[in-house]
């Protein structure tokens, strides 16, 4: 099970709580996570991508064992921790400014974006 | 009738106010998709239970969402507003041509007749239509295919559908307004379109009377007389007697002409509100005075309307969703300002009082009579 945190507005659109859990078929990528994601979640169809284009939107950020994966192209393999589901993938809300730990705190991860 | 919702779209989310006929003491529900930006909020005149309500974030785009409650729960619909065919250029702010892109929704106009059909106005500007309850969008992309769509420029807040008025009388019979384009009606539901800008002066554009590019801000009818519509442009204050074929001016005695709502009394088809603001580069009323000015005579000559309102130091603004009427007896009237102020007027206009006053910046504020 791959493991994928929400920023706050989008957990609250998805109706969770916290991190989500997800089954991707085959070789666990980018695009499949996110096809997954919205696959049981209809309601993020749109936050996270453009509908058609299928683009990141320019303010949402992926992240995954401290890299920076926002400019992976949508077929780029996830790392092996989050595959196994020992590292989440984060999905963030680009930020500037703010400080770490209070970060860490309001969203309730291990890690924060600069 | 026995009381009045009135809702509120702001800058971090939406309220419910409500009260009973009265409409002296108010309780007050929200925030409502807290940390959105809400840019509309309006009721079903079929279901005033159905409420339709647009959400924008500069990071997850557009969402819209309806209640069947009132406004006590909500639920996601669609959010998928798709161009028509060949999205085409406009202009940019540099004259050069420019690809639609969907921005946000500002408008949400339900249908006066089913509950399930609203239109949705959006930036880029185009007229969006569901029939299923807010959970397929179509664009009416007439409007954008008429012809003059090229030339259509964005304005300093964006380019942007923001009026949708549904003529009573005739179901086909839609009339909206652009951001800086215009005015525009369509008399066969939506198929073909034409501007209604005759008589419209912009001295700041290349073609002071131009068929298209004026920077209308609202327009806003009484039901009785869906041929007469009354509307607030960037400058100036105009009127039309026969369905936007042309337009004269009703500024009259205004202390500024340049201002953002305008809506009209319930019961008097000649009773019309503007909320004068200084100018377009200072967004504040003069004099540091918020004064709404009313006429009873359908332009031209206007009172000022004071009590109960800030006489001093005051540097909001009241933007161009931000006006509505109720039609109880004693018709009443409200607005919303950047200051997070609700003003509620329960005799027409003559006194003023907040329901609230610390809201975030009001975008829009729509009344049921309930």
């Amino acid at each position: 099970m791959i493991k994928v945190a929400l920023p706050a507005h989008l957990r609250t659109l998805a109706g969770v709580s916290g991190d989500v859990s997800l089954d991707v078929d085959g070789v666990a990528t980018l695009g499949s996570v996110l096809d997954a994601l919205e696959a049981h979640y209809p309601v993020l169809r749109g936050a996270i991508r453009d509908h058609v284009t299928q683009q990141r939107r320019p303010y949402v950020r992926f992240f995954a064992c401290q890299e920076d994966l926002s400019h992976e192209p949508p077929d780029a393999p996830l790392p092996a921790l989050v595959v196994s589901g020992a590292e989440p993938f984060f999905i963030v809300g680009a930020i500037a400014g703010g400080k770490r730990d209070r970060i860490e705190r309001s969203r309730g991860v291990r890690q924060s974006v600069i | 009738m026995s009381g009045v919702r009135v809702l509120v779209g702001t800058h971090k989310g939406a309220f419910v106010l409500a009260s009973d006929g009265k409409r002296d003491r108010w309780e007050v529900s929200g925030p409502h998709f807290g940390g959105w930006e809400i840019h509309h909020v309006k009721g079903s005149p079929v279901n005033p239970d159905r409420l339709y309500a647009a959400q924008s974030s500069s990071w997850f785009g557009q969402q819209i969402h309806r209640s069947d409650d009132g406004g006590k729960t909500w639920e996601p619909v669609g959010n998928k507003f798709v161009y028509d065919g060949v999205t085409g250029t406009h202009q940019w702010y540099d004259g050069t041509p420019h690809p639609w892109e969907f921005k946000r929704v500002w408008h949400l106009e339900p249908s006066l007749t089913d509950a399930d059909t609203v239109y949705g106005g959006v930036e880029d500007a185009a007229l969006f239509r569901s029939t299923d309850g807010g959970q397929n969008w179509q664009e009416l992309s007439g409007l954008r295919g008429h012809g003059s769509g090229p030339r259509w420029q964005p304005g300093a807040g964006g380019m942007c559908l923001h009026s949708i008025v549904l003529d009573p009388a005739d179901p086909r019979r839609i009339f909206v307004a652009i951001s800086a384009a215009g005015a525009f009606r369509t008399d066969d539901g939506g198929e073909n379109w034409r501007p209604i800008n005759q008589g419209l002066y912009s001295q700041y554009i290349p073609e002071p009377t131009a068929e298209v590019g004026h920077c209308v801000h609202r327009i806003a009818m009484h039901k009785s007389r869906p041929g007469v519509l009354f509307m607030q442009k960037h400058w100036d204050v105009m009127r039309s007697d026969n369905a936007g074929d042309s337009w004269q001016e009703i500024s009259g005695n205004l202390p500024t002409d340049f201002g953002f709502v305008i809506d009209v009394h319930a019961h008097e088809p000649e009773t019309v509100y503007v909320v004068p603001i200084k100018s377009d580069s200072e967004h504040y009323p003069p004099d540091g005075k918020l004064r709404v000015y009313r006429s009873r005579s359908g332009g031209n000559e206007w009172e000022a309307l004071t009590k109960g309102l800030p006489q001093r130091d005051c540097y909001v603004n009241v933007l161009r969703d931000a006006m509505a009427v109720d039609s109880l007896d004693e018709c009443g009237v409200y607005f919303g300002t950047t200051g997070g102020q609700v003003y509620a007027s329960a005799n027409g206009g003559d006194s003023w009082a907040p329901i609230v006053r610390d809201l975030p910046a009001v975008f829009s504020v729509e009344v049921q009579t309930l």
